[in-house]
């Protein structure tokens, strides 16, 4: 497996012959092949992570002054309920799109791995096409179909008898038409990455297995989920630090209040919440408040992810 | 993706094909199997449809119940009200411009530092690229108040150059092409053309980018998707509706929303086709470049 971690990045040595031959000129030349990248990322990238720290420490407005007042901010941040309901909806709306997008592309990759399925590449296209449709144009289409009045979804839950349902203004419905959407965005692509893993397991594994009668349920649960773990983390930690990031689909569901997602914030993410602070009220210092609780969730997670592969890589020891 | 090349990519189905030949006895694909398959495909698409649907409707046919499963004939009216209430060809335009540098840009940035890192020789080169992975883990989106600053001071809001520059920097991008690199350029060809008096320049251009092209070709289509569906940083510094990229332009509809419902569904709709046209030539390559770049055993 080719993992993000840091303990496979080391390279190895290219060799270093007839390099005593090269010039000053020709030894600087590595640097100037990376230099566009880390200096891109120190301007838009480190610089402003950084500040955010720095910013987080001050009264700030944009157009007006910036008074320091130490840790004021983050006294203010954890008493304020608004925070800690956008921490509840944001790890709500998380496990409510992670869960079942994760199970249903375990499922689907199993299927698709099927040594004589027809149509493979045509079910394996028409699984990407969410992802290239853009979150916004998602956001909208969606909020159209769970409409409380004109919904495509309350039409049909009327047939059977079923109450009209306000997604949109509910604490649950719009947690659970976000992640609807990003379920809808997400699955296929995490489809993809199984099957490419799967394909990697020896077929003579699958076919000893149904030699011995082992059915297909069977087959899912002995040898493709466990060959799949170390890429099952992966997408568990993208899909942490995607969903830590929900910003669009809330702001476009609820056009009465964009902002807040609803007039009593029911499914304001903590990115909506700095960006209403921030934008909206024109309160730098506290955005970069809530920023900063957001990289300590998000280092959190990766500490997780972290310890939980290094649990993995131990157990595969013989 | 230690296997990743041309090969591989032109051929995502190959291992299903010399399976299909060896193994005549296997079992039989389940009625269900497809059924299942079917449905998913079936949830993939529908919502586009549906956005076609209500995009070709107008507002007291889109909201009668039940509603209207066909389009109706109402498609070129409210594209045409979309023309005129935001300047949506130009922001067409704007996404263009914006998600085509970036794509290209991606594509040949990310092959040079992963040239770099794959094949050269440089103090600290470890440490830089444990840098490069670890950029990949922080989300760029908390930091989005000192990144406006930084654009402000320079001067950039409401420019489309404030979208690309930063768009440019793509960690995963030259993780991607370092991989592609170590597999597909050996050390004997690069110490061949050092010996012919190549210089690294020449190395890159005439012997690495060629030989990687396939996957920095995914890599600049990956970037020119995520650039093209971008929102939140395009919505914090574009101001002026002449800027808008296409993603915009929808939530500006949206505000018209009440007034027309397949308003701001036809810009969807719209703001979607070209990427729809765009895959169905390239869905192909997308498809086994992800799987080529995922994890393999």
């Amino acid at each position: 497996m080719t993992t993000i971690s840091p303990a496979r990045s080391s390279l190895p040595a290219p060799s270093r012959a007839g390099s005593p031959r090269l010039g000053l000129r020709e030894r600087l030349a590595p640097y100037a092949y990376i230099a566009p990248f880390f200096l891109i990322f120190a301007v838009f990238g480190l610089v402003p992570l950084l500040f955010t720290f720095y910013v987080a420490l001050f009264d700030w407005n944009p157009i007006g002054d910036h008074v320091f007042i130490g840790f004021d901010n983050f006294t203010r941040l954890f008493a304020d309920g608004r925070f800690w309901n956008a921490v509840r909806n944001t790890i709500s709306i998380w496990l409510l799109s992670t869960v079942p997008q994760l199970l249903v592309a375990l499922v689907l990759a199993h299927l698709l791995n099927h040594a004589r399925l027809r149509l493979a590449v045509f079910f394996r296209m028409s699984m990407l096409v969410p992802y290239i449709t853009s979150v916004a144009a998602t956001a909208i289409v969606f909020a159209q179909m769970f409409d409380r009045d004109y919904g495509l979804l309350n039409w049909l839950l009327g047939l059977v008898g079923i109450g009209p349902i306000d997604f949109i203004q509910s604490m649950w419905g719009s947690h659970a038409l976000i992640a609807v959407m990003v379920v809808w965005r997400w699955f296929g692509y995490t489809t993809l990455l199984y099957l490419a893993s799967l394909q990697a397991v020896p077929r003579a594994i699958y076919e000893a297995a149904s030699v011995d009668g082992a059915g297909s349920w069977k087959q899912f649960l002995h040898i493709s989920i466990p060959s799949l773990r170390p890429v099952i983390v992966f997408t568990i930690v993208t899909s942490t630090i995607g969903g830590l990031q929900i910003f669009t689909e809330p702001l476009l569901i609820s056009r009465a209040t964009p902002l807040t997602c609803g007039a009593v914030r029911q499914c304001q993410t903590l990115t909506l919440f700095l960006f209403e602070q921030g934008f909206g009220q024109f309160r730098f210092g506290y955005g970069a408040a809530i920023g900063v609780a957001l990289f300590v969730l998000v280092v959190a997670v990766a500490t997780l992810n972290y310890l939980l592969s290094t649990k993995i890589r131990a157990e595969k020891k013989p | 993706m230690t296997d990743a090349g041309p090969h591989t990519t032109t051929h995502p189905e190959q291992p299903v094909r010399r399976a299909r030949t060896t193994r005549r006895s296997g079992e039989r694909v389940r009625w269900w199997t497809y059924a299942l398959l079917l449905l998913a495909v079936g949830a993939c698409l529908f919502p586009l449809y549906w956005m076609f649907i209500v995009a070709t409707t107008d507002t007291a046919t889109a909201t009668q119940l039940p509603p209207e499963i066909l389009p109706g004939g109402n498609f070129f009216h409210l594209a045409g009200l979309v023309f005129s209430t935001v300047p949506f060809l130009r922001s067409i335009l704007n996404s263009l411009i914006v998600a085509g540098a970036i794509g290209v840009g991606q594509a040949v940035l990310c092959s040079m530092a992963g040239f770099a890192f794959a094949k050269l020789t440089f103090r600290g080169r470890n440490v830089l690229f444990l840098v490069v992975v670890l950029t990949m883990t922080v989300p760029t989106q908390l930091s989005v108040i000192p990144q406006y600053m930084i654009v402000s001071s320079l001067g950039w809001v409401d420019t489309l150059q404030a979208l690309i520059v930063p768009g440019l920097a793509n960690a995963f991008g030259i993780f991607w092409m370092r991989q592609h690199l170590s597999s597909s350029l050996s050390d004997e060809i690069m110490q061949a053309a050092r010996i012919d008096g190549a210089t690294t320049w020449q190395i890159f251009w005439r012997i690495a980018f060629p030989l990687v092209r396939p996957g920095a070709f995914v890599l600049g289509l990956l970037g020119f998707v995520t650039a093209w569906n971008d929102f939140l940083w395009p919505f914090i510094v574009l101001k002026s509706p002449e800027m808008y990229t296409a993603q915009i332009a929808i939530k500006a509809l949206q505000n018209s929303f009440s007034i027309d419902l397949g308003l701001a569904m036809s810009g969807s709709f719209l703001a979607t086709l070209p990427l729809l046209a765009l895959f169905v030539f390239v869905g192909r390559r997308m498809v086994a470049g992800i799987m080529d770049g995922a994890f393999k055993g």
